[in-house]
Order: C-alpha cells, then structure tokens, then sequence
C-alpha cells in the first residue's frame, strides 16, 4: 500500500497548521458522553433535561466509569437489545467495601436481580438499589467475560483489540480511580439474562429486546465501574454487543418512607445500617 | 494456666459427636496434615500436582475456601469465571476452579457430596446482621477468618471474594429462590483438589453459629496434602 503524505505535510508544517487542522476535525461519534448532559439526545422519559448530571454512550467493546453522591440515580439503557453491562460499585468512601454478589443473591434469598433489589457491599450495607427495570433479563452468576474465556473464543482479549473481555475493560475502568484488578470482585450483568436449571445448568435466556432500562440508585457515594462487552455464555459466534445508554440525576436514598425499605426484614436492617453509616459520616 | 473469661460463650462440639477423620484421597506423601478446629481458620501452600483433601470429620461442616496464586495473590480464585466455563451452577468432580483471568487453579478431583456450593458466599459480622439480626453482630465469622488468616500472605478486605463452600448446598429453585438448606455431607466426605500451579489455600472452618445445617454443632475439619508418587522414570 502507498500512503499519499501530502495532505499530512501540507496541514502539520506548523503548530498553528496542526491546532487548526485538530480544530476542524468533526466532534461527534455514535458513542461519546455528552456535555452539558442536557444536551443528551435522548433524555430519560420524565426527567427535566436540565436536571441531568451525565449522559454518555458506551461503545461496543467499551466501559466507563462514574463517580456518584448519595441519592443519584443511574440509568442504564439498551437502546438495541444487544448492550451487555457488566457493572461493579465501591463506596467511594473507602474502596475496599464493594459489591458482594453472593450477599445480593443470599441475603434477599433470590438469584435473580429485579426491581427493588439491593445490590449489596460485604459489609452489611446497601450500596446501590435496582429501582427500576424494565428488562428483567440479568445476570449474577457468571460475571464478566473474562481474558482466558475470550482468547479462547475469539483469539483475543485485549481493551484495544476487536473483542475486548468485561474484565479486561473493567481493569481499565478501575485504573482510572487509582484502583487495580485486586479491587474487581465479580461482577453483576445487566441486560443479558440466565437461569439456573434444576441440575445446575446454566441456561441463557439472553436479551429483553431493544429499549430496556435499569436503574439504579446509589446509597452510599459510590464509584460505578461498568463495561459493555459480551455476556460469556452469549451464544452467537459473533462478538455483538450494542452501545449502552448512561443517564444519573440527583434523586435520593432510600429511606424509611419508601415501599421498597420494609420489603424484607433482611433488607430493612441492610437499609438502618447505610442510613446509620451515612448520618454517622455526615452525609 | 487457670482462668476464667467473659468472652461470650464460643461455639463446640458436643461430647460424643460423630467424628471420622478419613484418610487421603489419593497416595502419597503427606506434605500437610492439619486438624482445622472448629470456627478456626488455615491455609498453606499447595504446589502444583499435589492434591489437597479436605474432610467434613463432623459433618455438614462448611469449610469456606478461598483460593490465590501463590506467586501473586491478585490473580485468585473466581466463583463467575469457573461457573460460566463449565456452564453449571454447582462445584462436582471434574470442575476446574478458575481465577480472576480465567486460568485453571486447581481442579477438583474428588467429591463424596453431590455438589459443592461457590454461590453463597461466607457468613461475616455484618452479613449476620442482615440475615438474623443485630443481636448476632458479636459472634465469630467466616469473613473475619479470612482477613486473620489473610494477614499471613499480606492479603487483606481487597482480596475477599465470591468463595467455594465446601460441604455446604445451597440450590438454585426455579423461580431464583437461593438459599443454604439441609446439608447432603456426613462424617468422613472428602473433597479433593490438585493443584495446577502454586496456590495458597485458606479454609474458613464456618462457626455456623446461626444456621441450623449442621445442628449448631460445629465440628474439626481436616486438611491433608499429599504428593502423587511419580512415576519412575
């Protein structure tokens, strides 16, 4: 192949030829964060635009990562069907409290993540609640896609490459908060569903369909670590995944006076710890 | 040394249990052979190709397991990882426990329960209180196992995990009711992992002090590691 340099020396003779070449480019992409947030294409159905603190979308293959208070509330929307959020939240207040997948499954006795179930630290405490969901199609059980599991299906698992893994994404969200993959526990899966049969077998029931949502709401100041990458029992040959929508507004925490508190005495009790928690560290 | 203390009370074994302390799964040469005492914790080096038995001496003892790479402990045991390879829910023979970046740990070699659990999770402090009430937040933990026992090998809160449950079962139902029920171990029933590569493996022997599944009446678990003979060249 030849490569034509002219246009290359025409337009990089100089730093001002460069800045104004850079400052011609296009700035807009199918899978970018938009800011101001209300200036988000497609704002959440009933949400002030003006009352947006972020909107982004996750490309294919992508992840991002988000910083949140107390009380926001984060919507995660699959605009085609195909988007697979593999999602981790720390307590942003001290990283080593982070979801713990097997006290969300245990300690409100169910599998299977829905509306109005917390997703729950190891330290006895609520750091986000599903408070909508409109796929009912997610995952608890098999995480992320891991590196091993796509070498072996694609030849590659690399964050560059054309078939990144959830967790080599999630590593990268990670790092940009100073953490490392000490800190990704496993992950819980939105958007793409799986059912445990009575012998164990993991059956997938994969996705909802195109323009689902889950969102979540954040007890405690949380990092949210969250990669769009294939589930791993995905069937199709094909790496596919779809962009992932992301929206969070000020809303706030559970409380007392909401339905969802007193659902279960398990869960009354993981809410009177995170609002004790957070009253006593002056949130 | 005579004494008193005013420790709450901690949990035993009642006199005249049922103990089998079995034997090896496979032959060898015993490298490790430790009784695990009831709510106490373990680990050690397992090298690669040696096999390590654990035995429910009691019964329906949980042995909560955690797993790390020896030559580093950020690459560790993954419950999601080693359920979505082999497409099942439960631990049995034949499963392969993975770590964080897919890679085989051990593989289990033998099993005298139908399955194992790594759903679950381990029983903590603050989980207690959650599951039973403020009340239990005194008692003695799996979690709490974990970090004592971690500090040996420099782990700490960061390297807890999703953990396998050995001896413990915890099913699935059909409509994604998840919770632990009657245990299917007996005195004597054994696991057995070899070793892929190095591993560090530590054992939480459960207090169970809340859980019904093994009578309140926690029992010594034993672990053993032995080194297959080779055959000669």
């Amino acid at each position: 192949m030849t490569i034509d340099s002219t246009a290359r020396m025409a337009t990089l003779d100089s730093v001002g030829a460069a800045r104004s070449d850079a400052r011609a480019r296009g700035t807009r992409s199918p899978w970018m964060p938009d800011l101001p947030a209300a200036s988000t294409p497609t704002p959440p159905v009933g949400v002030d635009p003006a009352a947006l603190l972020w909107s982004e979308t996750v490309a294919p293959g992508g992840y991002t990562h988000l910083r949140v208070a107390r009380g926001t509330r984060i919507r995660l929307e699959d605009l085609d069907g195909d988007a697979s959020a593999s999602v981790v939240v720390l307590s942003s207040l001290n990283t080593a409290e982070r979801l713990n997948v097997a006290d969300t499954q245990k300690i409100p006795w169910q599998a299977y993540l829905g509306a109005g179930h917390p997703l729950l630290s190891g330290d006895g405490r609520v750091l986000a609640t599903i408070v909508e969901d409109t796929s009912g199609r997610h995952d608890a059980l098999c995480g992320a896609s891991g590196d091993a599991w796509n070498v072996r299906r694609f030849g590659d698992a690399t964050p560059e490459g054309p078939t990144p893994s959830g967790h080599a994404l999630l590593r990268m969200a990670a790092a940009k908060h100073g953490l490392t993959r000490r800190d990704i526990p496993p992950a819980a899966s939105f958007f793409k569903g799986v059912r445990v049969a009575a012998d164990g077998t993991l059956d997938w029931i994969g996705s909802a369909g195109a323009g689902t949502h889950v969102d979540l709401v954040a007890e405690l100041p949380l990092i949210v670590l969250i990669a769009n990458a294939p589930h791993p029992l995905d069937p199709r040959t094909d790496y596919v995944a779809g962009p992932l929508r992301v929206h969070a507004w000020r809303s706030r925490a559970t409380d007392s006076d909401d339905p969802r508190f007193a659902a279960s005495p398990e869960r009354e009790r993981a809410y009177l710890n995170t609002i004790a928690y957070a009253e006593l560290a002056g949130l | 040394m005579a004494f008193t203390t005013t420790v709450p009370p901690r949990p035993i074994f009642a006199a005249g249990s049922v103990l089998d302390r079995s034997e090896p799964f496979v032959a060898g040469r015993i490298i490790l052979d430790d009784d695990i005492a009831p709510r106490a914790s373990w680990s050690a080096i397992v090298r690669a190709g040696d096999v390590f038995t654990l035995v429910d001496v009691g019964g329906n003892q949980s042995g909560d397991c955690l797993i790390f790479a020896a030559e580093d402990t950020s690459e560790r045991y993954s419950a999601p990882d080693t359920l979505a390879w082999q497409g099942n829910a439960y631990v049995s023979t034949g499963t392969v426990l993975r770590s964080n970046l897919g890679e085989p740990l051990m593989t289990v070699v033998g099993n005298e329960i139908d399955r194992q659990d790594t759903i679950g999770g381990a029983c903590s402090k603050e989980s207690n209180t959650l599951r039973y009430g403020h009340h239990t937040a005194y008692q003695h933990a799996c979690r709490e196992n974990f970090l004592h026992e971690g500090e040996r090998w420099g782990l700490t809160a960061r390297d807890l995990v999703s953990n396998l449950n050995w001896f413990m079962n915890v099913p699935v139902e059909a409509d994604g009711a998840l919770g632990i029920v009657d245990g299917m171990s007996a005195p004597g029933r054994r696991v057995a992992c070899r070793a892929e590569r190095d591993v560090i493996v530590v054992i939480s022997n459960c207090p169970q002090m809340n859980n019904p599944c093994n009578d309140f009446n926690v029992t010594p678990l034993r672990a053993i590691v032995t080194r297959p003979e080779r055959a000669a060249r």
